[in-house]
């Protein structure tokens, strides 16, 4: 604006008057949005508008997604065993021995029972990434296992062309994640069964869980007892308690 | 724009903390001595920042985007408008900082030499606010996507790291607001009229009424 504008007193008391009129609307629409994000229906145990908004924020990384990028490794000798934080599904221990993998198609019919034998001998891969939980804490550990990929390909012929995510459950039921199909077939994506180059312990999720650095550690579930390959999202336990479904990094 | 900020603002930390408190492990140390941790229970009890993460981040998440854009907003407003010549600190002045502090600490009588809407500390304090802004939201991307946005989070020394800076510049943004807000009432009802309609009353040299300075 110009300066040293001549005003008169009453021009300049017009103008306040606007200014605060203006600043006294916009203070009552920004009050009315809060109310009005506040009072929405709850979508997964947060407002319906805040869950959309997740929403654009997954169809724009999703978007983004380049399968060639990989999450950042480090040396062997910076892992430690990670943290136990969660221990939905976990809480009784099993005979491992009992243990069987149930593989699903999308309509429900079973494809097959895997045991630990049949993921062994599939290419055996390692990692020493950076876990990442969505509470804010990170780690450096080291995982073996199988690609999902190669244990996916092993189904390919019975499984249509347009699976778009892979849900996974414990054998009671009590955890379970839904997780997108393009980070599945990420080289990162590992059906682990190793830890520090040995057998993964119960409360880490033996004999088999998913593990990859793409995802926060809420997608990385531990003992894995049924997998359901789908054409469409499958439930999601935090999810549908408030979180992001994506939950992507 | 500088008043969207305000409540986005107030939104993004207040959820950050709600995010914070998931895992609070940040003290502020020095000389050996833990002086203060971040934060004390009756904080998180009296903000109700207690189990509240997914609300936390749901609100986070979203509102960072109405902040991004509200940066970008006003960054292409000071550009295109040329106002970004009111707000750089010019080198050569420089010196002006030290005295406006010390005038304004009642240390020195005379008023520093005036330069424009902008002393000299306030142009070196609102570019640097200006600047923490920018490495809120770089240091935020850093976090929300260190695999998809790897260059940015190595550029910020890794994930960890990045979420240090993310902190601090949070610990930096709400001492700039309380030192701001206590200068704006030091400044007076007129200033702050001034800030609201753009227009300040000063005395006309010849008499008379009023005349118009630039707000």
């Amino acid at each position: 604006m110009a300066e040293d504008e001549e005003l008169s007193e009453d021009d300049y008391r017009r103008r306040s008057r606007r200014s605060l009129l203006v600043g006294g609307l916009a203070s009552f629409a920004g009050y009315r949005g809060w109310r009005w994000i506040q009072d929405q229906p709850a979508d997964g145990n947060i407002p319906q508008v805040l869950r959309d908004g997740h929403e654009l924020n997954e169809a724009i990384w999703s978007a983004l997604f380049d399968e060639d990028r990989q999450a950042r490794t480090f040396s062997r000798e910076s892992a430690s065993i990670l943290r136990v934080n969660g221990r939905h599904g976990i809480r009784e221990e099993i005979d491992l021995d009992a243990w069987q993998l149930e593989v699903y198609g999308p309509t429900g019919e079973r494809l097959g029972t895997d045991r630990l034998d049949d993921i062994a001998a599939l290419p055996r891969h390692e990692m020493t990434i950076e876990h990442k939980c969505i509470e804010g804490w990170a780690q450096i550990t080291n995982w073996g296992g199988a690609r999902f990929r190669d244990f996916m390909a092993r189904y390919a012929d019975r499984l249509p062309d347009d699976i778009s995510d892979v849900y996974l459950e414990t054998p009671d039921g009590q955890y379970f994640v839904s997780v997108d199909i393009e980070t599945m077939r990420h080289d990162q994506t590992l059906l682990a069964y190793e830890n520090l180059g040995e057998p993964i312990d119960q409360l880490h999720g033996a004999p088999l869980r998913l593990a990859t650095p793409l995802k926060y550690g809420i997608k990385q579930i531990k003992r894995i007892g049924r997998i359901h390959f789908l054409t469409e999202k499958g439930g999601d336990y935090w999810g549908q308690r408030g979180y992001d479904w994506y939950a992507g990094l | 724009m500088h008043w969207i900020n305000f409540p986005l603002l107030v939104i993004m930390i207040y959820s950050g903390l709600r995010i914070y408190r998931a895992e609070q492990v940040y003290a502020f140390g020095l000389f050996g001595w833990e002086w203060f941790k971040f934060f004390p229970a009756g904080f998180n009890d009296t903000l109700e920042l207690n189990r509240r993460l997914a609300r936390g981040l749901a609100f986070h998440l979203n509102f960072a985007w109405l902040f991004t854009l509200n940066g970008a907003a006003y960054a292409i407003y000071l550009w295109r408008t040329g106002e970004w010549r009111g707000l750089v600190p010019s080198r050569r002045h420089l010196g002006d900082v030290v005295l406006v502090v010390l005038h304004d600490l009642h240390l020195r009588k005379e008023a520093p030499p005036a330069r424009g809407t902008y002393n000299e500390a306030q142009r070196l304090t609102y570019s640097l606010v200006i600047g923490l802004g920018a490495l809120a939201i770089l240091s935020g991307f850093a976090i929300f996507k260190p695999t998809q946005l790897g260059w940015l989070t190595w550029a910020l020394g890794g994930y960890t790291s990045a979420r240090v800076i993310h902190f601090t510049v949070t610990v930096l943004f709400s001492l700039f607001f309380v030192v701001h807000v206590l200068q704006v009432i030091r400044a007076g009802p007129r200033k702050f009229m001034g800030m609201i309609n753009g227009y300040e009353l000063a005395p006309k040299p010849a008499g008379g009424t009023a005349e118009a300075g630039d707000g």
